[in-house]
């Protein structure tokens, strides 16, 4: 089955981490995963510059990890993220900001993405939201 | 046949990004013509309220912004009426043409189309 997953919770937040291990058994369980998207408060899953307590799990890095060793299509919704200071190069030089924090896998892109991803998909799950 | 989607925005226009968010996504979607619903469920129903002073907690008004969803192709606007009821908000008072719908009525508008967002 092919899913898609839309994230509205930051990596510090219970939703983030239960869209980061439905992803895995998702894979784990032998389907596809179309897209991951991430919207709102989702955005800040992607950034690179969060740092966890050494004994505390890091599921910013978690994440990119996962993405990168499965080489999942992972969309950050661009409005979303320029409202939260989670920007890229080309986004932080266009905006003259000192710093980017988002990097590939990741991909800044518009909301049609996530549009695109429920139609391809059997299934979409949300995780966060209100 | 594309896949129907339900946005539902449950936040008022003054607690936060939810409910501009929320209607971002429809927009994003009325663009590309696909079929497309949006419920207003429980504080959600206050972005129907007309006369907003947005202003007067220093925000954009949302409204402008609701009332382009018919020129995005997106009609299917429905509201919940108990959360009216709940907020004593009579539906005279809606500033969009939206279908007041009970709670059997909003179960079955679950039940129609293929996906759901809650916002």
């Amino acid at each position: 089955m092919k899913f898609a997953i839309a994230v509205y919770s930051p990596p510090h937040a219970p939703a983030s981490r239960r869209a980061l291990r439905f992803a895995e058994a998702v894979l784990a369980g032998g389907h596809e995963i179309v897209r991951l998207f991430f919207y709102q408060d989702g955005v800040h899953n992607a950034c690179n510059s969060i740092v966890a307590p050494q004994d505390e799990i890091d599921f910013a890095g978690e994440w990119v990890r996962f993405i990168a060793s499965r080489q999942l299509d992972s969309v950050v919704c661009i409005a979303a993220a320029l409202r939260r200071g989670v920007l890229n190069q080309e986004e932080a030089e266009r905006h003259e900001r000192t710093a980017a924090c988002i990097n590939p896998p990741w991909e800044l892109s518009g909301l049609g993405q996530l549009h695109d991803a429920i139609q391809s998909a059997d299934r979409l799950v949300c995780f966060g939201g209100h | 046949m594309p896949k129907s989607l339900l946005v539902v925005s449950r936040q008022a226009p003054w607690s936060g990004l939810a409910a501009r968010e929320a209607l971002d996504l429809v927009l994003a979607g009325g663009a590309y013509d696909l079929p497309l619903g949006m419920l207003f469920l429980d504080d959600g129903v206050f972005q129907l309220q007309d006369n907003q002073q947005a202003a007067a907690v220093e925000q954009k008004n949302l409204s402008a912004n609701l009332q382009a969803l018919p020129l995005f192709g997106v009609e299917a606007i429905f509201v919940c009426s108990r959360s009216l009821q709940e907020r004593g908000l009579p539906e005279s008072s809606l500033s969009l043409p939206a279908s007041v719908l009970d709670a059997p009525q909003i179960r079955q508008l679950f039940e129609r189309y293929d996906q759901m967002i809650t916002l």
